[in-house]
Formats: C-alpha cells, structure tokens, sequence
C-alpha cells in the first residue's frame, strides 16, 4: 500500500525500517481507528525521527485529528500499535505532551491561567503532594516561554483564542516530555500567537524533541515543518518537506477540494 | 435553644444540612462536567430497585431498600456509560433513554407483581420524613456526651453524616484529578489521571449520597442540592476551591433558613399549620440561584 511513497527523510535516515523503531521517539505501525463502521483511519504506518518537526496535512476528515487522539489513548483503537520508545504509551507516559484542540473544552471553568499551566504537573504532583518553590518556577518559566508571564493570575475565560492556545502549549511544556503532539495549534489563532508558538515549536527542535503537529495552512507549511505526513483516511505520502510538499501529492491528498488557484498561490 | 429544641428541632436541621452538603459536593463537578441532571435520573431509577428489594425480601425496611435503589442506580450509571461509548451519543441522551427506561420497567414491575399492599407514597418519595426525625430521648446539648443518648439518635443522622464524610474525604483525595477530568477529559488521560475511574466513581458517590438522602430527606432535596449551590457559587466565583467551599455554606444556609421559614412563616402569618421543610429548603436554593443569576459577579455565560 505503501510503494511508491518517498520514506527517507533527507538526513538519509530510513523512516520504514521495522529495525529503526526499537529507539524512534514514536511510532505507529498499522494504526487503523474507526467511529461505528466507518473506518477514520486505516493501515497507518509513520515513524518519527528524533528532533523532527512534523507537520501532519489532509483535508478536513481525514482523520489527522483521530491519529493524535488513537496515539494518545484517547479513542479506541481497532488495530495497529503505537509506541514512543519503543515502549507503549502506558509506559512511556510521561516522555509525551499532547496539546488537544483549544475548542475541545470549556473556557468558562473557574480556573486561572495558573491552575491551567499546574496541571501540566499532575504527573509528579499526584493526588496530595504540595505545590513546591520549584514547581511554581516550572510553571512561571513554561508561561514565560510563550510570553504569558503577566496572565498568571488571570481567569482562563478572559483570554483570546490565541492566549489560550498558548496557555495550552504552556502546560505541555510544563510536562518537560520529549515528544509532543499538538492538535491544531496554530487553528483560529492571531498573527502574534502564531510566531509565539512556531518559535517555541523550533527550539524544542533544537533541543532534540520531537513534535508533530496537525496542521491546515498550505502556505506556511515549507518554513514551519522539515517532514510532513499527508492524510487522507490512509496516508498518501511521508517523508521530508521538500520530497513530499508535490502538486502531485497534494492533489492526491485533497482530491479535488484543491483548486488550482491555490496551488499557484504557494508555488506549485 | 433548650432541651425541646435539641429533641424536636436539631435531628431534622442537621440531617438535612449533612444530605444537602453531601449532595452539593459532587453537584459541583457534576454541574462543570454538564451532568447535573444525574440527581432526577437517580431519583426515578431507584424506584425498579426499591421495588425488586421488596419483591425479594416482603417487607418494606430500610436497608434492602436502600440496597436495591444503591443497585439500580449503580446498574443505570453503567448502563449510560454504555450507551454512551458504544452509540457515540452524547450524556444527556444516554441518560434520558436510561432513566425513563428504569422507571417504566419499576412502574411495569409494581403493577405484574402482588405489590398491591404496598403503599408506595409519592409524598414520602418527594419530601422524605424530616420533620419526623426526631431525637426523643435527648434532654439537652449534654445528651451528645451521653453514649446512651447518643446510641438512640435517628439512624439517618448517622448515616447522613457519615454519607457527608465520605463525600468530603474523596473530594479532598481526588480534588487534582477531579478537577482536571471537569476541564479536559481528552488531556486528563494523556497524562495517567485515571478519567474513567475517577468520572465513574464520581456518579457512584453521587448516587450514594442521593440514595441515602432519599430516605432521610426525598428527591427533592437531592435534585435542589445537586444543582442550585453549585451554580449559585459559580456565579459568584471564578476560583474552583472558593466554588466548592462556598456551595457547601449556600447548602448550609438553605437549610437553615429554609427549614426555619417553614416551621414559622407560616404561623407569622397567622396560619396554623406548617409547610414542608424539604419543600421550602429546595424553594431557598432555587431562590438563591435566581438572585445570583440576576446580581452574581461572574455570570458571563451568555454571549
């Protein structure tokens, strides 16, 4: 199913190597998820190198979301494995931030933009253990590095959407893991928000983490991400941004939902 | 505040502030988790439990019965759980099928068996008993050191209480995952809070505290105290702690004022019966609630 798809990145690393999965960050291996019959993903093979930042592409309904939510344990799922080190996510829990969907959830709790970044913490906090110095500087610092320091004390539902983005991508920080998967992080969010975040995104790169992200901007696609992973319900193609972001792979992936107005406007 | 007041008054007021407060507790998290209907849905699946209790053992005594609603209840939780996951519908849907499907099958259950002797009374189910929880044996506040005193108190303020310190301890244990599964149940799991347990025993506590409050109270009070002190204090708050500590003061108060309200106003007024206590202690939340939903500083839902 897979022939025919460019799968070495342009390091030269092998991406479907069953050999190589033993150590790589994450990944998954004949993933397929479905809601009631209809299956929203299927035979999904992908493997993250680590320190790559990867962008994940595909029409709306494509299952991009699904995928994340499968690897993160969220949805259930028919068949395939999905592992991060080598180790199942049970095991390897805390090495991976997942950052949902900022219109998954309620802004109107009470909480403040505080509590929000804490929970992040859960993990070494556990049920009673008190909040300490370092826990509180942990928090100040992951704010800070999305440029939130002066909303810690704010109620959650007095941001903007692009605030609290970043207060979601704060809190993954917080969790100090080595892989991350955001869903949408750069969905409905101001100009401002979307440099914050693609430069926090890049020094986690730097740092040798590895991050993929569901992504929908064709136009920043080349300057954000080094690989990308095009989705539509089974993948169509993976590999490195410059091998794989085709006109021909494109069309593939969104059929005919891709006019060829906006292909020209991003140079294909 | 005498003897009198010891014997006739207290029992009821405290039974029903401990079954206020310990229905308010979870009604928070139920309230944020947009669940807040699980105290009527509790209230009509009991009925197949209590009927089921008596079938079983022919006689209408407490504990049975309050094991056979604890039972349906339980068995209606799993039930919305399921139909839930497995049809991909959303909470308040799967409840509604349940709830409606368990009263129907206890109304189904009283009418085809020999139940006829039974007299299943809507206003005992609905208001409780309160004002008949007295503490006769008491002659005073020093009847709380007496141990043979104390052994005579009515059963349902022990239970209530206990019900109460149940609620209150799991509320402080499980507070982080409690709140991180009300905000973000998707993230929760990501990070090993246990969501499904943790939402699961949350109903369960819920469903303890209204069964127990059934008998010692009525529904009433449970549906009001699930939802009004809640809702009230998050209007009046953005801090999550303030909201769980403030909806148990509002719990408190309603009780009083309303039990109170109902002995005396009337007799105020020149009337010379009294109202329900249960009643009017429902009525003094929901009235809490309206006021706050008028004047409360956060209420910025609608927009």
């Amino acid at each position: 199913m897979m022939s025919g798809i460019a799968l070495v990145s342009d390091k030269g690393v092998l991406l479907n190597a069953a050999a190589d999965d033993r150590n790589a960050p994450f990944t998954i291996r004949g993933l397929t998820v479905s809601y009631g019959q209809v299956p929203a993903v299927y035979s999904i093979d992908f493997t993250a190198p680590a320190g790559s930042l990867i962008g994940i592409l595909g029409p709306n309904g494509a299952g991009k979301s699904t995928l994340l939510k499968a690897a993160m344990g969220i949805v259930p799922v028919v068949s395939g494995q999905v592992s991060f080190f080598g180790k199942p996510l049970k095991e390897a829990r805390y090495q991976v931030a997942y950052v949902p969907q900022r219109a998954s959830v309620d802004w109107d709790f009470p909480a403040t933009v505080y509590d929000v970044v804490l929970m992040g913490l859960y993990p070494i906090l556990g049920l009673l253990r008190r909040v300490s110095k370092a826990d509180k500087a942990k928090v100040a610092e992951s704010l800070a590095k999305v440029g939130m320091q002066d909303f810690a004390d704010r109620q959650i539902g007095q941001l903007s959407g692009g605030q609290q983005q970043r207060v979601f991508l704060a809190r993954a920080l917080t969790q100090r893991a080595d892989v991350f998967l955001l869903d949408e992080p750069f969905s409905g969010v101001d100009a401002a928000t979307e440099t914050a975040i693609i430069s926090v995104l890049k020094i986690l790169q730097l740092e040798g983490k590895t991050v993929i992200a569901v992504h929908h901007d064709l136009s920043t696609v080349s300057t954000y991400f080094d690989h990308l992973f095009l989705l539509n319900r089974k993948a169509v193609a993976y590999g490195s941004v410059t091998k794989v972001f085709t006109k021909d792979n494109l069309v593939t992936a969104y059929g005919g939902k891709l006019g060829a107005a906006q292909l020209d406007a991003i140079g294909l | 505040m005498g003897s009198e007041f010891v014997a006739l008054g207290l029992t009821p007021i405290l039974i029903a502030a401990f079954a206020s407060m310990a229905c308010a507790l979870p009604g928070n998290f139920l309230v944020l988790r947009k669940q807040a209907l699980i105290g009527d849905a509790i209230s009509h699946v009991v009925l197949p439990g209590i009927v089921v209790a008596y079938l079983l053992t022919g006689k209408l005594s407490t504990w049975p019965m309050m094991i056979g609603a604890a039972g349906a209840a339980v068995t209606s939780v799993i039930l919305i759980e399921m139909i839930k996951r497995l049809g991909q519908i959303e909470y308040g849907a799967a409840m509604g099928v349940v709830f409606t499907a368990m009263f129907a099958a206890g109304v189904l259950l009283l009418e085809q068996s020999d139940t006829s002797r039974v007299h299943l009374d809507v206003e005992h189910a609905l208001f409780g008993n309160l004002e008949t929880l007295i503490w006769l044996q008491s002659d005073g506040w020093a009847s709380f050191l007496r141990f043979e005193d104390l052994a005579q108190l009515p059963p349902q303020f022990v239970r209530m209480f206990m019900v109460l310190l149940i609620t209150s301890a799991f509320t402080y244990v499980f507070w982080r995952p409690l709140v991180l599964i009300s905000f973000d149940e998707a993230y929760a799991r990501t990070i090993g809070a246990r969501a499904t347990i943790i939402g699961f025993l949350l109903v369960v506590l819920a469903t303890m505290a209204a069964v127990a409050a059934f008998d010692a109270v009525g529904s009433i009070i449970v549906i009001a105290m699930i939802l009004c002190p809640p809702a009230t204090a998050r209007l009046l708050t953005n801090d999550i702690k303030t909201q769980v500590l403030l909806s148990l003061f509002l719990a408190l108060s309603a009780t009083l004022v309303g039990y109170i309200t109902a002995g005396y106003l009337p007799l105020w007024l020149g009337f010379s019966n009294t109202l329900s206590a249960a009643g009017m202690i429902a009525t003094v939340s929901g009235l809490l609630l309206a006021i706050s939903a008028i004047y409360g500083r956060h209420r910025n839902r609608i927009t």
